[in-house]
């Protein structure tokens, strides 16, 4: 198997070897192990690209709420505001990115189709990044997918050193994963290298590390979607440290190692079980009561 | 399931929220339950164990057990609307809060499927990231594995001899464009169960009545719908 990577450091060698990019490193990496055509593997990203596009678009514009009614109509507010950048801080790019992550977790939330890139929990972080960059850039589609294969490649690594299931890891491994793959993604987009890719990924992981997995109710709603958001501006902002000069003193593939040792060490309670952290907060016990849930600790 | 992970098992499933293993898992569940029935139910019950039990409903993980159960994918947005379109074609549902004992996996469901002339239970649980185990038919200990998103699968019963397998395998892997990824067996009742996994393009309704004719095989059926050319 020639482009077959487990970590960081095997990618950027392969990468090296072949004068090749992350993404397109992923791309063949997927047909030489499915057997198909790199064409047929970038048909297929295509489509898993246009149904983010979808939820987007139609979470922008959507007031629906959920069946408990904790999230909805919040990425219409924050789009609404995209262009009134007097009244706003942050800028264009980092209020789409929010509003585009917020939009896909509130059509998660409210039953409609996503993509789970890499998780549910962790949908929106991808699309608003890389969506929100393409657009900035005033980019065609096909940068975007490099975004998205690259981002894939990050998680890949992240799966295999340590896990993406907040069952196991906590939130750092849904939202947290989510953050790293998006630094990357978009550093390359912005013509990074890989090292680069990896410096941006490695500065965002480490500041999400040891984050707990203590949704409401144990819905994938509060706080999940604002994680989110929030996490777009923490990809940007590391992808844009790295294109300043900066690097990550600890190498990507240490912070994944330690990233599962914290995994190993976290309280199941912190684990998506609901019953630490938020979960158990006045607010908390309120939806489990109205869950008929179970409610085992009082702050 | 120890292969290569691929690029889409991080960019995707692509699935109707809010839940890999509450909702896109348990709808495979539901699929599972339904090829194992070979027929078409007029009543379904299904028994929600631990997790299952507990937040089913904020999860809508009943409305993805009952698509399931109709052949929907676990990208189909119907899954929203099951409890209508399961009235529209008369299948009878319930959901019953049951304790299936301590063993059993927190994200477990026991389903009973009926018609006029037969009966069936099946249990599985949803283990995480849209992956699913099967582990009773019938109150007959299996174990099948499945992942929602990933593959289109058969279920098949055959009988008890590795020819019988081999033969079946070799008739999928003379379709054109269809491969098999993946073959997960169980002993059942004096036969065997096998859940196979395949990639490329969708199978046809007449290559699996076809499959069905071969000698030594029960019955096969899709998990989720078929084109019908």
């Amino acid at each position: 198997m020639e482009y077959q990577f487990k970590t960081a450091e095997e990618v950027i060698n392969l990468c090296k070897k072949h004068k090749i990019s992350i993404s397109e490193l992923a791309k063949r990496y997927e047909s030489e192990r499915s057997g198909k055509s790199t064409a047929n593997v970038r048909e297929r990203m295509k489509r898993t690209r246009d149904v983010m596009y979808e939820a987007i678009q139609k979470g922008i514009k959507s007031n629906e709420r959920s069946k408990m009614g904790m999230v909805g109509g919040d990425a219409k507010k924050i789009y609404k505001h995209i262009n009134s950048t007097s009244k706003i801080m942050g800028n264009k790019v980092t209020l789409r990115a929010m509003a585009y992550a917020t939009a896909v977790g509130e059509q998660n939330a409210c039953m409609r189709r996503i993509v789970a890139f890499p998780t549910a929990g962790g949908s929106g972080v991808v699309p608003g990044v890389l969506f929100s960059c393409s657009e900035h850039f005033k980019a065609g589609k096909r940068k975007l997918l490099k975004g998205m294969f690259c981002a894939s490649a990050v998680g890949l690594i992240i799966a295999e050193g340590a896990t993406l299931s907040a069952a196991k890891g906590g939130c750092q491994a849904e939202v947290g994963a989510a953050v790293a793959m998006s630094a990357a993604g978009l550093t390359e987009m912005r013509g990074g290298t890989p090292e680069q890719c990896f410096h941006a990924a490695a500065i965002a992981l480490k500041s999400y590390l040891g984050l707990a997995c203590d949704p409401l109710g144990g819905l994938v709603e509060v706080p999940c979607i604002k994680r989110n958001a929030i996490g777009c501006m923490a990809a940007i902002g590391a992808s844009d440290m790295v294109i300043c000069g900066v690097t990550s003193f600890i190498p990507f593939d240490e912070v994944v190692q330690a990233m599962n040792n914290i995994a190993e060490i976290m309280s199941p309670k912190l684990r998506e079980t609901a019953l630490g952290g938020l979960a158990v907060t006045k607010t908390g016990n309120m939806i489990k009561r109205k869950l008929g849930l179970k409610v085992t600790t009082e702050l | 399931m120890s292969e290569d992970l691929s690029i889409f098992d991080i960019a995707g499933p692509v699935m109707v929220g809010p839940s890999s293993s509450h909702t896109a898992g348990a709808c495979k569940i539901g699929q599972f339950a339904r090829a194992l029935f070979h027929a078409t139910p007029t009543e379904v019950v299904f028994y929600l164990h631990g997790s299952f039990g507990e937040v089913y409903k904020g999860h809508a993980t009943d409305r993805a057990l009952l698509g399931g159960v109709m052949k929907f994918q676990t990208s189909d947005p119907r899954i929203r609307d099951a409890f209508e379109i399961a009235k529209e074609k008369n299948l009878k549902y319930e959901f019953i809060v049951k304790d299936l004992g301590e063993n059993a996996h927190p994200n477990t469901v026991k389903i009973v499927l009926k018609n006029e002339n037969s009966k069936m239970s099946v249990t599985g649980s949803s283990i995480g990231g849209g992956m699913i185990e099967i582990t009773k038919v019938d109150n007959f200990d299996v174990l099948l594995h499945g992942r929602a998103g990933k593959y289109l699968s058969l279920v098949a019963q055959l009988d008890h001899n590795d020819e019988c397998l081999l033969n079946f395998q070799k008739h999928i892997n003379k379709l054109e464009d269809i491969s098999v990824a993946a073959i997960d067996k169980s002993d059942f009742k004096k036969k065997t169960l096998a859940v196979i996994s395949l990639e490329g393009r969708r199978i046809k309704l007449s290559e699996v009545i076809e499959l069905e004719k071969l000698e030594g095989v029960d019955f096969v059926r899709s998990l989720s719908k078929l084109e019908t050319q």
